[in-house]
């Protein structure tokens, strides 16, 4: 019963509870990301401040638990931090997903993303929980060009 | 008709893989043959003993194994042509799925070297489909009106999940070339009634395909009954291998097409600037065909003639029946699709609200077992219809159970209790 494992009660609380979810305004740059196997859909903007300051991440969309509670981990993980800190941390979580199970977390780094380490092990359900995070660097990257 | 009496755990022990244990000691509760069924030992052991024992290539070479080889490919047709009734062996053309089976006709039409009328498409030509296909009998008819400027258009579903035929005299007009329809749904389950469609069709003038890839592997289909001109399946859906798919058409309409693909086999004679071409059903089976998969699908048919199809179909109409009973006891369950079995097969798609498929599969596999199919299905316009990203899909063959139905609803229990 390894999924039950990936289904951590962080995953579902993010997930029952969305944080920062809806789309807002102002922003600097919105994209939007899909999933073309699942259906799974993002649509993301972010609000860059002086200093490279996360001002606001804004995101509504549609899709499993493990893609609408990645979104929320990371509305809560990037909001107020700085480009290079969220950027650092987007790479550590692309890095555990990516691991297939083999990659120790950094929990320092990852903080409640660390939660969904589990679904590193299902190959399919990978492309959920990066959903947004790729959606967010986009949209970082975007905004600063 | 009297039905042969049905023993369906005699006919699990013919499936070995419905005994295997999954990691962590689940038994296999195998719920997704709508999207590819599993194969007996009666398939397994002809297509070992084929590569073992006959195998060569077919139709060229001319030593011993060459020609048992051939011989069996060819007994795989006549098994394949006596299956659906086809009037004649030569109108079964071997492709590699039903997907290739809809492009080779597709790929008539409008093509410039086929010169008869019935396939000529241009601008101001209509090609007409319905909103429930599965996207094997979408893209390719998008493709076609693209490279003719030809217009797409479609029958809508109903809330219940049946056709609309409400438009169908004008849908299905004088400019109308082709009228391809899936004969059973893959997501709803839906069987389509063929023939006020043909009549129309007949009445304009225009040709009519079959997506078969539903129903051929659940009821008797015959081809002569359902009277279109063209009918698509494939053999992994009906307990044959992959790759190797038919598509039936009347000889008179085959004969007038141009070949889909060219090369090896599929030629009379070649010189560097022209060719002719084989006669049917070899003109389409450019190249070293699937030889054992089609010796494999000669061995399903064979196999499932031995159960026999009505015996099947009234098998799965009981666990239909069963499961769509049974799931009405689930809070939040809704059945895309026909809630009765009337007009019906063994795939049943629904939502459980506020939880996504892919969970709700994700927990069915990993907790009990239970593997059915989650996602859009290849019919996203269907799923778009219906306002909803995805379903999760059961879909019942000859070797399911009541007891498996009762699996899954324990299952979907607990997905509730989880996500809940």
């Amino acid at each position: 019963m390894i999924a039950e494992s990936m289904y951590q009660e962080l995953i579902l609380e993010h997930y029952k509870h969305p944080q920062g979810r809806g789309l807002r305004e102002p922003y600097d740059a919105e994209v939007h990301h899909v999933n073309p196997t699942c259906g799974d859909e993002v649509t993301l903007r972010v609000k860059l401040g002086d200093g490279g300051k996360v001002l606001d991440v804004s995101y509504d969309g549609q899709g499993c638990s493990i893609s609408q509670a990645a979104a929320s981990v990371l509305y809560e993980l990037a909001t107020d931090s700085t480009v290079e800190e969220s950027l650092s941390v987007v790479d550590e979580f692309t890095r555990l997903m990516q691991g297939r199970g083999q990659v120790e977390a950094d929990e320092d780094v990852l903080g409640d993303a660390v939660a969904f380490a589990g679904v590193a092990k299902f190959p399919a359900r990978v492309k959920c929980a990066l959903l947004s995070w790729m959606a967010y660097k986009d949209a970082v990257l975007r905004s600063q060009a | 008709m009297s039905v042969p009496s049905f023993d369906v755990e005699r006919v699990r022990k013919d499936f070995p893989i419905l005994s295997r244990e999954l990691p962590g000691g689940r038994p296999l509760v195998y719920l997704d043959s709508g999207n590819s069924s599993q194969k007996p030992n009666q398939v397994i052991d002809t297509m070992r003993e084929h590569l073992a024992q006959h195998y060569s290539n077919v139709g060229r070479a001319l030593h011993a194994l060459g020609s048992e080889s051939t011989e069996a490919y060819e007994a795989a047709r006549d098994k394949v042509a006596g299956f659906i009734g086809a009037p004649s062996r030569d109108e079964v053309i071997f492709t590699k799925n039903a997907s290739e089976a809809i492009n080779l006709v597709a790929y008539a039409f409008g093509n410039p070297i086929n010169t008869d009328d019935r396939f000529r498409v241009g601008p101001g030509d209509e090609i007409v489909i319905t909103e429930m296909e599965h996207h094997s009998n979408i893209v390719p008819w998008q493709l076609l009106a693209q490279r003719t400027g030809a217009k797409l258009r479609w029958f809508s579903v109903t809330d219940e999940g049946r056709l609309s035929l409400d438009d169908l005299d004008e849908l299905v007009n004088e400019r109308t070339k082709i009228v391809s329809i899936v004969h059973q749904s893959n997501v709803l389950g839906t069987v389509n009634s063929i023939s006020p469609i043909l009549a129309r069709a007949r009445e304009v003038g225009a040709l009519m395909m079959v997506d078969a890839s539903q129903s051929v592997p659940h009821q008797r289909v015959d081809v002569d009954d359902l009277d279109v001109d063209f009918v698509a399946f494939t053999g992994h859906k009906m307990v044959g291998p992959s790759g190797i798919g038919v598509l039936w058409g009347r000889r008179e309409l085959l004969d007038a097409m141009p070949p889909f693909l060219g090369g090896g086999e599929m030629i009379e004679a070649v010189w560097m600037d022209r060719s002719t071409y084989a006669p049917l059903p070899h003109k389409f089976e450019a190249g070293t065909p699937p030889i054992v998969e089609a010796v494999g699908l000669g061995a399903a048919v064979d196999y499932l003639t031995s159960i026999g199809m009505d015996a099947i179909k009234q098998h799965e109409r009981e666990l239909t029946g069963y499961a769509l009973e049974a799931l009405r006891e689930i809070p939040g369950l809704r059945i895309i699709g026909p809630r009765t079995v009337i007009a019906r097969g063994g795939t049943v798609s629904f939502t459980l609200e506020g939880i996504h498929p892919h969970d709700v599969g994700q927990i069915l596999d990993d907790v009990f077992g239970v593997a059915v199919r989650v996602g859009h299905h290849c019919a996203r316009p269907l799923h778009l219809r219906f306002g909803i990203p995805a379903t999760t899909r059961a879909s019942f063959y000859l070797y399911n159970t009541t007891a498996e139905i009762d699996a899954l609803v324990r299952g979907l229990h607990h997905v509730q209790k989880v996500f809940g």
